[in-house]
């Protein structure tokens, strides 16, 4: 589907350059719907299933935003958080929560994450957080 | 049936305050007056005898000085004068005139007797010139010495006296110079001799008759007699005091002297008990202290003792109250802790759900089902998987938010489904913590009654704690039940891991309340206090061992009813 001219009545219109999006979280199906759904919203979506794929894609190429779930069975979000700011890396990052654990949000913010949202959340809301966030790093480059 | 068993708790400690109050006040006050008795009863006794013995002392030296001195008077009256002069009425007449002016009326009458015992001259009120005395006891005695005494008789006049005597050799023969002494005067020495209320004092001679008119009514017991004279001869001139019980039963002390080389007993008689009245006194008071005392000491035993007993319980009470509500107080956070994991576990799938729906609404739009006849059927009920979705959010975010009351209600239960229902209900959090836990159940175990969902809050609270331990390090929870081997009729959880361990400080402190290692804001420190709360509710008890690097166990046992 990519590529295909699509007329859509997307609540939020993608912004001239395709957004580079990093998807980081252990539930397959989530990133894989969520990343199929964001794709047809002309955004540039690239999936991590774990910390580990995080860090290694985060490697090999520079995106503009990320994803990222707190709670993962091999790495702690704050972690793979930590372990993006020690890279030095050039992305806004969006942490995933679950109810509850919004202290370990409020910690990630405080080390530099740009916003969280609560699981489940609604796309539009995703999609509004994220050129937020996208908005800001245009900015402050 | 609990508030009866509380009740004799209360009451027998109640005893027992009052028991230890009375005996640890009466015992030193007994003894304290115990002691305090015996030695003013000693030395009481011993100042009584002292006055008694003085006072025998001092009189029986006054007789002995009274008897000598009529004796002198009677000798210095032959000594000096011849037997012509002295056998003679008128100038006896004239030397009893003489010692009449000095003593009073203490000498009755002077004579003089030869020895044969005819009284040759005579000088008296009685005119028993020519008497004569041969047979007279006291002639017969007064013959054998220079001088001699005689005992109080009756003799020819009919009237109580005796008689002084000195024996002297003049023109070839030898007489005597005697002289009558008023047995009236005498008995006065005696007679006012008179020692508290019932003493008094008398004398004896050796056939144990009065040489005084005694002022009570008194017959002197023969062989109590008899064991003066023993008595006083052994001990000499001293003062014999002793205890005797006459006739009549009353206990009396005599204080006996011997008068007379010995041949009369100077004896004070007086009542025991009216000795003894003074120390009788101070004993009563003394009872009467020890009595007023023993009532005050009962009344604030009792007194205090129950006031004690009644702060006691409502200090029992408050502690009770409290007790529980650090167990609510627990008991929300430990079930908080639960729904988190668990909203977390659903929200993931509810999530991806909601998403995959949200997927087919966009291909929807995609294809051109624009005429399918289903769509608006299509598009319903993908808004209505959307709805429930958003409702399965609420519910987690209100199960996060519940606190409800733990059921404390008792029931049969098999302690192993309960293990069994938390172990899966904490799978889900081990497995983010890369533990495992492993249960070893013995399969025969007998049903208890206790409440269910506190025993579940009791084991939740040590996986959870075991899995805190290990979040970062991973490793095995190994839970096992079985028939206690140690205490009888008890089941035994052991809840171990292989975490880090609890250094020994902490092991100490591990079930105080509000103790706890996590920081600020994680732990309430009140998870395995309650534990312990609860445990001993059950009639169980639980213990830790632990060692750094190998890990640590819990065991509970609990009590299996019969």
């Amino acid at each position: 589907m990519n590529g295909k001219e699509v007329h859509s009545v997307n609540p939020v219109a993608p912004e001239t350059d395709r957004i580079r999006l990093l998807i980081v979280d252990d539930e397959e199906g989530y990133v894989n719907v969520l990343a199929n759904r964001l794709e047809k919203r002309h955004f540039d979506v690239t999936k991590a299933f774990s910390g580990g794929d995080a860090i290694r894609a985060v490697r090999g190429q520079d995106f503009d935003v990320a994803i990222l779930d707190l709670k993962m069975e091999d790495m702690d979000g704050i972690e793979v958080l930590k372990i993006f700011n020690q890279m030095g890396l050039d992305m806004e990052i969006i942490m995933l929560t679950g109810h509850g654990s919004q202290e370990a949000a409020r910690e990630g913010i405080s080390i530099g994450a740009f916003d969280y949202l609560t699981k489940p959340c609604e796309l539009h809301e995703l999609i509004r957080k994220i050129n937020q966030a996208y908005r800001k790093r245009k900015k402050s480059e | 049936m609990i508030k009866d068993k509380h009740k004799k708790y209360y009451q027998s400690l109640t005893r027992n305050m009052i028991l230890s109050a009375i005996i640890v006040s009466f015992t030193p006050m007994l003894l304290v007056i115990c002691i305090l008795l015996h030695q003013f009863r000693v030395s009481y006794h011993e100042k009584t005898y002292a006055h008694l013995s003085e006072l025998v002392q001092k009189h029986k030296q006054n007789i002995d000085a009274f008897l000598n001195e009529k004796l002198a008077n009677i000798r210095f009256l032959a000594i000096n004068n011849s037997f012509e002069t002295i056998n003679n009425n008128d100038f006896l007449q004239e030397k009893l005139f003489n010692l009449r002016r000095d003593y009073g009326n203490l000498f009755v009458d002077l004579g003089v007797v030869d020895e044969n015992g005819i009284q040759l001259a005579y000088a008296g009120p009685y005119g028993l010139e020519k008497a004569d005395y041969a047979d007279a006891g006291w002639f017969k005695k007064a013959r054998q010495v220079d001088s001699f005494i005689s005992d109080v008789f009756l003799g020819l006049r009919g009237y109580p006296h005796f008689i002084v005597a000195v024996k002297q050799n003049g023109s070839g023969r030898g007489y005597l110079i005697r002289a009558t002494i008023d047995f009236m005067a005498f008995n006065s020495l005696v007679q006012n001799l008179r020692v508290g209320k019932t003493g008094y004092a008398f004398i004896l001679n050796r056939e144990g008759k009065f040489q005084t008119n005694p002022a009570m009514d008194y017959q002197p017991n023969h062989s109590g007699y008899e064991f003066f004279w023993t008595a006083v001869e052994k001990t000499k001139n001293k003062i014999l005091i002793t205890r005797w019980k006459d006739d009549a039963g009353i206990e009396n002390l005599y204080a006996v002297g011997s008068l007379k080389s010995g041949q009369w007993l100077l004896i004070v008689k007086q009542e025991a008990a009216d000795a003894f009245s003074d120390l009788k006194r101070m004993l009563n008071i003394a009872v009467l202290i020890f009595m007023i005392g023993g009532v005050a000491i009962i009344f604030m035993a009792f007194y205090t003792s129950k006031r004690m007993v009644k702060r006691i319980r409502r200090a029992d009470k408050d502690k009770e109250n409290m007790n529980q509500q650090i167990i609510e107080t627990g008991k929300m956070a430990s079930i908080g802790e639960l729904a988190a994991g668990i909203a977390h576990e659903i929200n993931n799938p509810v999530a991806i759900m909601v998403e995959e729906a949200g997927w087919i609404g966009d291909l929807l739009e995609e294809e051109e089902f624009g005429q399918s006849n289903n769509l608006e059927e299509f598009n319903r009920a993908l808004v209505q998987i959307n709805t429930q979705g958003k409702r399965c959010k609420e519910i987690t975010h209100k199960l996060l938010s519940f606190a409800r009351k733990t059921d404390s209600t008792l029931k049969d239960v098999q302690l192993n489904d309960i293990v069994n229902e938390i172990v899966s209900l904490s799978a889900q959090m081990a497995k983010y913590n890369k533990v495992i836990i492993e249960t070893r159940l013995q399969k025969t175990l007998p049903y208890i009654t206790i409440s269910p969902s506190e025993m579940q809050q009791v084991i939740l609270n040590l996986i959870n704690n075991a899995l805190d331990s290990m979040e970062k390090t991973g490793g095995t929870i190994r839970i096992s039940t079985k028939i206690s081997e140690v205490e009888e009729e008890h089941i035994v959880v052991i809840v171990e891991d292989d975490g880090p361990g609890i250094p020994e400080a902490n092991l100490l402190r591990i079930f105080d309340p509000f103790f706890t290692t996590k920081p600020v804001g994680k732990g309430t420190g009140l998870g395995l206090s309650i534990c312990y709360g609860i445990i001993n509710k059950m009639g169980g008890k639980i213990d830790v061992q632990s060692v750094i690097g190998e890990g640590t166990r819990f065991r509970i046992w609990i009590p299996i009813q019969k």
